[in-house]
């Protein structure tokens, strides 16, 4: 029930301003998903979506910074 | 590859985590997750194994679906047998036993039960089928919560008269608080649920941790993501720091999900809510508030208020609450399989018994 899962969005849908949804790739499978809660999303970006709600954008930033320090740990002695 | 996913089950990054925990470890220490979806990945990457010894993981309950409390299931089961009814649901509930059946028996006697990805797909079945009442199984923590006021208010903006919602929405702080409250927990540290985090944000947690003077670490639900939540939570204990830290920063900000708050905020409030096998949580449910009252299926339908008791045999309020793990349980593997689960924790895809039936019974390297 708390799976989320990492999907990119290919399209957006603003014809109902209350309601905005975008159609997202996860892997093989395509779905509607509604981005009516993050802000500033754009085609090719990545969103965590559970039950057909986008809960975030993935922050890119965040994600490099967490894998290189992982990356990082295996060649130094220094704790993340 | 799948991105922001694949990076995550990276062998090599699980054992540079492995080693580095290995290094800093100077004692033992139990650490709680809160989310059958970390459950889930802990059994099925085998992590207690590749963790030392001194490092026990338990199992808190983190199964929205497990902790459904049995009247809910009746009640559902109820509504599912009445002609004029179409019960909608997540998967997963439709195998979680009642006091006599669960949902999917239901179905097979001919009662209209449908099964939904999303809540917003609950509305559509309302809008096609006009002359029935739709009633959707409202399950989940705070993830899955403001997707459930997603649907009520929509259903509300379009005048919907047919749709209603059996609410069944738990909250994870006031469940910790309830373990920590309890003298005789082992709990050293704890895992919090990185998607319920996303869209709560860490607050309350950071005011759990002050007050229990525990750490909390937010985690994601890879393999990767939950060794590096351990990593910082055992940081954490060795260094005698208690507080909250994120170890899932590129889906949860501190602040979590404003717009996903708010309609939360606006749909649902809290309520003492009983969890299944381990009772009543104060202010740990939510219902629906006097604006969006005429969606609720318990009130439109006037359902018996029961309270109905496990079989015996089910130790599932033990397992929720870390105090036993699925192989204590005697009935586990014999009487209780996923093909005949006695309780909830064995049907759920994000249930501990299920897990470990799942991943134990395959030899893995």
């Amino acid at each position: 029930m708390c799976l989320a899962v990492p999907g990119k969005i290919l399209s957006i849908d603003e014809s109902n301003p209350e309601l905005l949804m975008a159609r997202v790739q996860f892997g093989e499978a395509i779905r509607e998903i509604c981005i009516q809660w993050v802000e500033g999303v754009e085609i090719g970006d990545y969103i965590l979506a559970h039950v057909g709600t986008a809960l975030s954008k993935i922050d890119e930033a965040d994600a490099k910074f967490t894998l290189d320090a992982l990356r990082e740990m295996g060649t130094s002695e220094s704790d993340l | 590859m799948l991105k922001h996913l694949d990076e995550y089950r990276d062998k090599r990054l699980a054992e540079n985590l492995v080693r580095s925990i290995e290094s800093t470890l100077t004692r033992p220490w139990t650490i709680m997750e809160i989310c059958g979806g970390q459950t889930h990945s802990i059994m099925r990457y085998n992590l207690q194994e590749l963790l030392p010894n001194e490092i026990s993981l338990i199992h808190g309950p983190g199964c929205p679906v497990c902790v459904t409390p049995i009247e809910l299931i009746d009640q559902a089961v109820e509504l599912g047998r009445q002609t004029d009814v179409i019960l909608v649901s997540f998967g997963d509930m439709l195998r979680v036993p009642g006091s006599k059946e669960d949902l999917l028996s239901v179905k097979a006697q001919g009662g209209e039960v449908k099964m939904v990805y999303a809540p917003l797909d609950a509305l559509e079945i309302a809008e096609k089928n006009p002359e029935k009442e739709v009633v959707f199984f409202g399950v989940g923590f705070e993830t899955t919560a403001p997707a459930v006021a997603l649907a009520v208010k929509q259903a509300q903006i379009r005048g919907l008269e047919n749709f209603s919602v059996l609410v069944s929405h738990v909250l994870v702080p006031p469940a910790i608080k309830a373990l920590l409250e309890d003298k005789q927990n082992r709990i050293d540290g704890f895992l919090a649920a990185g998607h319920v985090c996303t869209i709560m944000g860490t607050a309350e947690y950071i005011s759990l941790a002050e007050s229990y003077q525990i750490p909390i670490v937010v985690t994601g639900f890879e393999p990767v993501d939950i060794l590096l939540g351990i990593q910082k939570c055992i940081i954490l204990l060795e260094q005698n720091h208690p507080g909250v830290e994120n170890a899932y920063p590129r889906s949860v900000k501190p602040e979590g999900n404003p717009a996903a708050k708010k309609i939360l905020k606006e749909v649902f409030t809290p309520v003492d809510r009983r969890w299944r096998g381990i009772g009543t949580i104060p202010q740990s449910g939510l219902k629906l508030t006097a604006a969006y009252q005429k969606f609720d299926a318990s009130a439109r339908f006037r359902l018996q208020h029961t309270t109905a008791e496990e079989p015996e045999l089910c130790l599932a309020g033990e397992i929720l609450t870390g105090r036993k793990k699925p192989p204590d349980c005697p009935a586990f593997g014999n009487q209780c399989k996923p093909d005949n689960p006695l309780g909830a924790p064995m049907v759920s895809s994000e249930g501990a018994c299920a897990a470990y039936y799942r991943y134990q019974k395959t030899d893995r390297s």
